[in-house]
């Protein structure tokens, strides 16, 4: 992707984004994109913190088989907090929000979103979200699990209005955003940018838009019905007062599943992007992997009730949600297959972007897999609601998602921030996360498989082998992560000042200044080619020789 | 604090000694599914190989020259003969495994209509099991059945959701208040085993555990009458009326909740209670062999402050000599 022309005359005085504007409330008031995105890449970074100490606490208490640390109130209020903190501060607007908010208007050569001030009422209102959910922690916590089952959350004491309010805030927070990104993928591409030329993260945030817009909505309305169900005592959930408890399962899985989709597609969407641009080789299957990602999108929507195949719901419903689930299986092996064959015939250098990007797909892989057998009626019937069903979420959410962030963060760093980090560290931090990841949720395979219940403080002593090694891998994985975190946070200090293009990348964000300007781009960008030509690429028909 | 590691909750020995013997297969349904299961493992692994290996070979192939120079790359952008087949094949076994997943789980969900009834009941935090064609047979905690036989378990709930799961027989459902769920199973292999709680009910989830014994067709109802039996027997051990209170104690489950150490569970502990005055929901209470009973039969009428009104009534379900004999047992944790 090329700009129209280049401009020779000096544009070198203008000030980047970072300090265009100075002082605190030039942060607080501001309506550009990528401060926000900076903003909200600051909050979710830190709610991954405190839900990976939680994460901790969860893993060292089940080091041995009897209750030691915690007792059983406590524990469970940790693994609630840690799973409702991650899913509703974290993952859902990691990627879309933080880098989805930077990096959207720079690929599509746009000044900004399509309703900046918008933009910014988004994060307050994540922000007040947050707030009702700390609240709901400093207030006896929450020991319901971060899926609010009923009756038992319309039944135990601690503060479940808090917390679902703070999760019905969050999720304003998260229809706003998409609705805008939305309307800005349709109305705001540079010139010449066709649906055809868009790069892959960018289609990949617009399908997550799509779906945050659509099923958020059905979230809201059923945690105000808990919320009506508790506050006024009108049974709708609840046997006990004429309600069905399992009408809630149908309801929050309606929204929970798509929200499934809502947390991996960006990462697929920034695993395309890496993978190009560090093999200097156009994406194998542009359309497949832009189409399936809309296929994931909209099957995404009929898949809920293979969360409820032991649930008592009838055999013939059970049986149609899992043929439906299966469906999603081809899509999502296509943009597998894709990016592996996108490494041939390349030039692949190795940075830690990069690594990221390769242990992603080993990762995903085993995720996408695992989800196999919890699609087969017969086997789910074995395997839900005991580990295994713990480790393939963590395969896809924690292998998925999060390593692919972890990745795209390195990516686009010398962008965002102007500085480059520390390859070397950054390389060991990779290795660090990968075997922690590894060792951590592979044997969890094992323990379901054995039997092993969710949700247990204490357990028979014939899983603790088990247990205890992924407690290990665990901290190996915690060591990873404050690691990076370590080398990331010196670099702003003592980094080297980043080039505007350090990987060669084409798409429109490489081809300003590092970090761009307040306005992104000195002139409109005009768009000529595809997302993905390098310059690399050898178009002199037939003459590209694979290495001997 | 309780922890299954203790198993006092069902007074039995450890369930086995090694993880993987918590995995037989013991029901007709875990021997037929394990051949789906194995198959299943077989061609995920086949396709993680191809899957990675290949990644990993490109990896190396297509390396950046050591010079630092990246050489010319392939202008390949897409192929249409490839991409067909890389979707065509999945979709085909993706066909085959829900196929043979739906075969199986109709017959999972299918029971015969010579099943023998057996009623489940969960609650926080004990499983109830009732026998309704062997007069006065009901187990707390424990599931008896004849090797051989269907057996068909409908279950419901008196609190919260919670699920029956029996590893061995690769079998689980829900257990729902306000409906009920039905489970079937044909036990093949004699023996002893764990049956869990997996859906998160509470505090003491993790120690709503129980276990399945599975005897010889003949031998089943003489066992388990002799099992459902809860009565002052000195042939086990019963030399006062305490000590037949505290096989009540562990065999009715309450000990999940009330401890007897002084440490605090769910329950108030019985560490000193008899004559305890406490502050009640309907006022102050001193605790004498009337307000043990009445909380018994109705505990959640006068409940102590402090604690949420979540034990369930044992009306029905515990007779006169099995109370007072469990007030004696209270009078000596002192």
């Amino acid at each position: 992707m090329t700009t129209a022309h280049t401009h020779d005359h000096d544009h070198g005085e203008e000030p980047n984004y970072l300090v265009a504007k100075r002082g605190l409330m030039s942060w607080l008031v501001t309506v550009d994109h990528k401060r926000l995105g900076v903003m909200y890449g600051v909050a979710v970074l830190f709610f991954f913190m405190v839900a990976g100490i939680l994460a901790i606490a969860v893993r060292t208490e089940l080091f041995t088989p009897d209750q030691d640390f915690f007792s059983a109130t406590t524990y469970n209020q940790l693994f609630t907090l840690h799973g409702a903190l991650m899913v509703f501060l974290f993952i859902i607007p990691s990627v879309p929000a933080a880098l989805g908010n930077f990096l959207l208007p720079l690929m599509l050569g746009a000044k900004d979103v399509a309703f900046p001030k918008l933009n910014l009422l988004s994060f307050y209102i994540y922000s007040a979200a947050s707030i009702f959910l700390i609240y709901a922690l400093l207030t006896g916590g929450l020991d319901t699990g971060w899926t609010f089952y009923t009756p038992y959350s319309t039944s135990t004491g601690t503060a479940v209005i808090a917390a679902t309010a703070g999760v019905f805030v969050a999720g304003f927070s998260s229809i706003l955003t998409g609705l805008n990104f939305v309307v800005t993928v349709h109305k705001m591409r540079a010139p010449g940018m066709s649906w055809n030329r868009m790069p892959l993260f960018v289609w990949a945030i617009y399908a997550t838009a799509v779906i945050q817009v659509l099923a958020t909505p059905v979230l809201a309305i059923t945690l105000l019905l808990l919320i009506i169900e508790r506050g006024l005592g009108i049974g709708i959930f609840d046997p006990a007062m004429g309600g069905d408890p399992v009408l809630f399962q149908h309801f929050f899985w309606f929204y929970s599943h798509p929200a499934v989709y809502i947390m991996i597609l960006p990462g697929f969407g920034i695993i395309s992007e890496l993978i190009t641009v560090h093999s200097r080789k156009h994406i194998f299957g542009y359309k497949a992997i832009a189409l399936s990602s809309v296929a994931i999108a909209i099957i995404s929507f009929l898949v809920w009730g293979h969360h409820l195949f032991v649930s008592g719901q009838s055999e013939l419903v059970g049986v149609i949600f899992s043929f439906l689930t299966f469906a999603v299986g081809v899509p999502t092996a296509i943009k597998v297959f894709s990016w592996i064959a996108t490494l041939y015939g390349g030039s692949i250098q190795y940075n830690t972007a990069m690594w990221y990007a390769m242990a992603f797909l080993w990762t995903f892989t085993v995720g996408g897999l695992t989800g196999l057998p919890l699609s087969t009626l017969a086997i789910d019937v074995h395997l839900h609601d005991t580990y295994f069903v713990v480790a393939h979420f963590h395969y896809v959410m924690v292998g998925g998602t999060v390593i692919a962030f972890i990745g795209g963060i390195h990516h686009w760093w010398p962008k965002i921030t102007g500085k480059m980090y520390n390859e070397a560290a950054g390389k060991v931090g990779a290795l660090l996360v990968f075997i922690g990841f590894n060792v951590t949720f592979l044997t969890q395979f094992f323990l379901g498989h054995q039997g092993m219940p969710r949700r247990y403080y204490a357990y028979l002593p014939e899983y603790q082998l088990m247990h205890q090694v992924s407690t290990v891998g665990s901290w190996i994985l915690a060591v990873g992560l404050f690691w990076t975190l370590g080398y990331l946070v010196t670099s702003l200090f003592n980094g080297k000042k980043a080039p505007s293009n350090p990987w060669g990348g084409v798409t429109l964000e490489w081809q300003t200044q590092s970090p761009p300007i307040e306005h992104n781009f000195h002139d409109q960008p005009h768009v000529y080619t595809s997302p993905y030509d390098f310059p690399e690429i050898d178009k002199s028909a037939g003459n590209f020789h694979p290495p001997a | 604090m309780f922890g299954p590691a203790e198993s006092t909750n069902l007074g039995t020995p450890p369930m086995s000694d090694s993880p993987w013997s918590l995995l037989p297969a013991a029901s007709t349904n875990a021997e037929a599914l394990d051949t789906l299961y194995i198959f299943f493992w077989i061609l995920c692994g086949v396709a993680l190989i191809v899957a990675i290996g290949a990644q990993i070979y490109l990896m190396i192939k297509y390396r950046m020259p050591a010079n630092g120079i990246h050489r010319k790359t392939s202008p390949l952008t897409h192929n249409g003969k490839l991409e067909f087949w890389w979707s065509a094949i999945p979709t085909v076994f993706f066909v085959i495994l829900f196929y043979w997943g739906e075969v199986d789980y109709m017959k999972q969900v299918t029971p015969p209509s010579d099943a023998i009834d057996v009623r489940v009941t969960g609650q926080k935090w004990s499983w109830t099991v009732d026998y309704p064609a062997v007069p006065g047979a009901s187990l707390s905690n424990e599931l008896i059945v004849p090797v051989g036989v269907p057996m068909r378990l409908t279950m419901t709930s008196t609190d919260v959701i919670h699920s029956f799961f029996i590893p061995v027989f690769r079998l689980k459902k829900d257990v729902v208040p306000g409906r009920y769920t039905v489970l079937w199973f044909e036990a093949t292999k004699e023996g002893e085993y764990p049956l869990f709680c997996t859906e998160y009910c509470g505090d003491q989830h993790s120690g709503m555990i129980g276990k399945v014994l599975v005897v010889k067709a003949e031998e089943y109802e003489a066992i388990l009458k002799e099992r459902s039996k809860l009565e002052y027997d000195e042939t086990k051990g019963d030399k006062t009326q305490a000590d037949f209170g505290r096989r009540v104690y562990k065999r009715m489950g309450c000990d999940s909740c009330h401890s007897l150490d002084g440490s605090n569970k769910t329950g108030p502990t019985w560490k000193g209670i008899y004559g305890r005055t406490e502050a009640t929901s309907a006022g102050s209470v001193t605790v004498d062999d009337n307000y043990i009973r009445e909380s018994i039969l109705e505990p959640n009428k006068k409940v102590v402050n402090g604690y949420a009104p979540q034990m369930p009534a044992f009306a029905g379900r515990l007779d006169d000599k099995q109370i007072t004999a469990l007030i004696e047992f209270m009078k000596e944790q002192k």
